[in-house]
């Protein structure tokens, strides 16, 4: 089969993310993409989590809910998922005495674990190796996997697997040869790191929270290799004010929150805004308000990150919308930051943050732009007047610069002044850096399409644009996704010949839509899911074949 | 302006009452400077009456927001280790708006020095008690008098892990100047707290006056905090400025950093070989 959508459920503890993210990688081999979705509430054991991978001839980036074969670690996920199995699809379950009973391939995971006297854990060992048995995947293969991929124990896992694998029997999911280059798999927020270190990052901050906390372990683990420091300080607001105070020394940072510690960053956008020290955010999105449901997926704080902060400035905001922009529009948004020195943010949510995909690094390169930096001359001016709104930066430790930065209204060298004609020129020299940031974006694509022209044009942005895209490719219709949100992108010659608008993005209110609405264009229909889950393929097809079309 | 301007002094026009404690800690303050290596020296302050110290002196500054001079001053040292970073703050900045951040550099050992205008009072808003303002103070946000106790910082810093602690009197001049000199040669997180009449709406003069002594030299360590809390803050006690605590330990940067210099990284990082291990 060349595209499989596979369900892996069990408790918290059960190992059922790194199970997923192994299953992804023995398809991988074979050359297909993939895309994981991990669904996990907030809790450390117990509970219920499920993944799902998707593997695929084509590029996927997003799940469907009908799956193809359902592997239960526990009672739970086939009282839960059964009802989601395809046709002709396989159920792979734990058969030991007392665990599971129910119709398909029954192997005794957890016996298997006890006579090998293996750790309970080692239980998603043997289901692997009965997976790979059900889609005939060689068993060469899975070695392989394991010794690269699970360095602890791995002769015994294997060993584990093994048995299971000889117990299992071979189900109608037959894996194949795609022929293609094997690709890469991280999550998103490894891409974010990724794009950052490429963007010249030397600092990194964070306060853990989900889900950007991948970004802070990803880039901790590598702090070494990519020679940045990494820093966890004791709250949100200490992590932008030292970022401030390092890009003020001269050092690139960024930080990484969800909707709740950015909250606490607010007081630190407007005076990175004031002060015009340049500063990347990465937000990931969750569902809210307040804690809300934490380990899930929502798109409600685009208008939060667009609008929050006292008083006017200029900032920047991409939403990647899969691993790859992931990559290079975090590291577009740190070279505008640093070029422009204005605020950027790069906003993502849990399903983009902790996706793992197939990453195609040839898609894009990441170059780190240098900022103007003062040429030496005269005396220097933090906040010089200049065409474009952008003063020349010197750092401190400057022989001949006195560098003064300030969250005060001031004057051209950085000492506060409340007069009104200096106060007036200086709201107007930041806000002339909109249009610097225009300037630096002017080649970087904006606004992307898909699929075939069509009366009907789909809008969306961010993660959901994998259904978006997976659905209007069933159904013929356009797909534009907007990935840079401020500077709002001109989209007339993307929408001069759209029909009907119809939005698609995971929220309760319809943000994009409001978007495109205050910038006069006009949203015919909006597809909106806020149950906390990003939308499924099968799932927006029906809805909009029902609703749309 | 700029380099060369032996005074220190700035052209911004000086708006602090007359009579008022933070002309002292700006003397002082310019008097230590004039001798360390101005280029690598930065100011950061908070907001408040402290905080117009940083315009009037003509050298780097981050004059940063309300409670976050510690954190500010944290990134500063963190981006470029090489400079010099001295933080003022004001007792409702540091030990209000933003204690966490105090407590947590203390803690990190970040080697930065910390100086707090403790006027007890905030005096840009025009008048309501502080972290430190004694039990019964009638400011206008408490007119019928403060029913909380004040806390003591010089303990609180202790407990901390500060590595220096110190506590001084904006109307004992050299007592001043040796303590802000002797915290910026200390390697380590440095606490200097100035005990400062705010003329205008909490005049402390005559009681600093009576009761300020200079401690005789340090502490030994058995009696650190039988002279730390000699006055807490309320009526009582007699008020012993000078270094109450000094001992070395690893500092956050040193530690964090290994010889790095985050402002002057230049390094192509190739992720194809991490791409290969995740492929």
């Amino acid at each position: 089969m060349e595209d499989i959508s596979i369900l892996v459920g069990g408790k918290a503890g059960d190992g059922i993310r790194i199970a997923a993210i192994i299953v992804a990688r023995l398809f991988s081999r074979y050359g297909y993409r993939v895309f994981v979705y991990d669904d996990y509430p907030s809790l450390i054991r117990g509970g219920h989590n499920f993944s799902l991978i998707r593997v695929s001839r084509q590029k996927v980036q997003a799940n469907n809910v009908g799956v193809d074969l359902i592997v239960a670690l526990d009672k739970q996920t086939i009282e839960k998922h059964a009802s989601e199995l395809n046709d002709g699809g396989v159920i792979l379950f734990d058969s030991s005495k007392g665990e599971i009973e129910t119709e398909g391939v029954g192997v005794p995971f957890k016996e298997i674990v006890k006579e090998m006297e293996g750790m309970s854990i080692m239980r998603n060992s043997a289901a692997l190796g009965a997976i790979a048995k059900v889609a005939e995947i060689d068993w060469k293969i899975v070695e392989e996997v394991f010794y690269k991929f699970l360095p602890k124990k791995t002769d015994l896992n294997l060993k584990i697997a093994r048995k299971a694998y000889d117990m299992a029997s071979a189900g109608n999911l037959k894996v194949e040869n795609l022929n293609q280059e094997m690709m890469p798999i991280i999550s998103g927020n490894e891409a974010i790191g990724l794009g950052a270190v490429k963007a010249g990052m030397a600092v990194y901050y964070a306060y853990p929270m989900t889900p950007s906390t991948g970004i802070l372990h990803f880039l901790a683990a590598n702090r070494d290799r990519f020679n940045i420091l990494v820093v966890h300080p004791e709250n949100e607001i200490a992590v932008i004010l030292m970022a401030l105070g390092s890009a003020y020394s001269g050092a690139k940072t960024m930080v990484g929150t969800a909707g709740g510690g950015f909250a606490l960053m607010v007081e630190g956008l407007s005076l990175s805004a004031q002060s015009e020290i340049p500063i990347t955010i990465v937000v990931g999105q969750r569902a809210a308000p307040s804690t809300g449901v934490p380990t899930y997926s929502l798109q409600s704080d685009l208008h939060f990150v667009l609008n929050a902060g006292h008083g006017e400035f200029p900032r920047f905001l991409v939403a990647p919308g899969d691993a790859e922009e992931a990559y290079y529009y975090t590291g577009v948004a740190m070279n505008v930051a640093w070029r422009c020195q204005v605020p950027s943010i790069v906003l993502s949510d849990k399903n983009l943050s902790e996706g793992n995909y197939s990453f195609d690094s040839s898609m894009y390169t990441v170059e780190e732009a240098q900022p103007i930096l003062w040429d030496g001359k005269g005396d220097y001016l933090r906040y010089k007047d200049s065409e474009n709104g952008v003063s020349p930066l010197a750092f401190p430790g400057n022989e001949s610069a006195t560098v003064k930065v300030t969250s005060y209204e001031h004057d051209q060298y950085g000492i506060t002044s409340e007069e009104s004609e200096k106060v007036a020129f200086m709201q107007q020299k930041r806000l002339q850096k909109t249009e610097a940031v225009k300037k630096e974006i002017e080649n970087i694509e904006a606004v992307k399409a898909y699929g075939k022209d069509s009366d009907t044009v789909i809008f969306t942005w961010g993660s959901t644009k994998g259904a978006c895209v997976e659905a209007a490719d069933a159904l013929g219709l356009k797909v534009l996704q907007s990935v840079i949100m401020e500077p709002f992108p001109d989209l007339s010659s993307y929408i001069k010949d759209a029909g009907r608008i119809v939005t698609v993005e995971t929220n309760a209110t319809g943000q994009l839509a409001r978007l495109l609405e205050n910038n006069g264009i006009r949203v015919d229909h909006k597809v909106l899911k806020y149950n906390a889950r990003p939308f499924f393929t099968d799932e927006l097809i029906e809805r909009l074949r029902k609703e749309v079309l | 302006m700029n380099k060369g301007n032996k005074e220190l002094n700035s052209y911004a026009e000086n708006t602090w009452c007359p009579g008022c404690g933070n002309f002292a800690i700006l003397n002082a303050s310019k008097k230590v400077f004039a001798d360390k290596d101005q280029k690598n020296l930065v100011m950061v302050a908070g907001i408040g009456c402290h905080a117009k110290l940083v315009d009037y002196i003509d050298l780097n500054h981050f004059y940063s927001i309300h409670g976050r001079v510690p954190a500010t001053a944290t990134g500063i040292k963190l981006g470029n280790p090489e400079l010099t970073v001295i933080g003022f703050a004001g007792d409702g900045d540091a030990y209000g708006e933003g204690l966490a951040h105090l407590m947590f550099a203390a803690k990190r050992n970040i080697n930065i020095t910390m100086v707090i205008h403790n006027n007890g009072v905030y005096g840009l808003t025009t008048g309501q008690f502080t972290p430190t303002s004694p039990e019964g103070f009638k400011g206008k946000s408490t007119p019928w008098g403060s029913v909380e106790r004040p806390f003591n910082p010089l303990t609180l810093m202790l407990g901390a892990g500060a590595t220096f602690i110190s506590r001084s009197y904006s109307n004992r001049m050299e007592n001043l100047e040796m303590v802000i000199d002797e915290a910026m040669k200390h390697k380590g997180f440095s606490f200097v707290e100035v005990l400062q009449p705010c003329y205008t709406f909490y005049n402390t003069y005559k009681i600093y006056n009576e009761k300020v002594y200079d401690l005789e030299g340090e502490p030994p360590k058995e009696h650190v905090i039988e002279k730390m809390t000699e006055w807490n803050y309320g009526s009582k006690g007699n008020i012993p400025i000078g270094i109450f605590y000094r001992e070395t330990r690893p500092t956050y940067d040193e530690s964090m950093l290994r010889e790095m210099v985050p402002a002057r990284r230049k390094e192509e990082i190739d992720i194809e070989d991490l791409l290969k291990e995740n492929t």
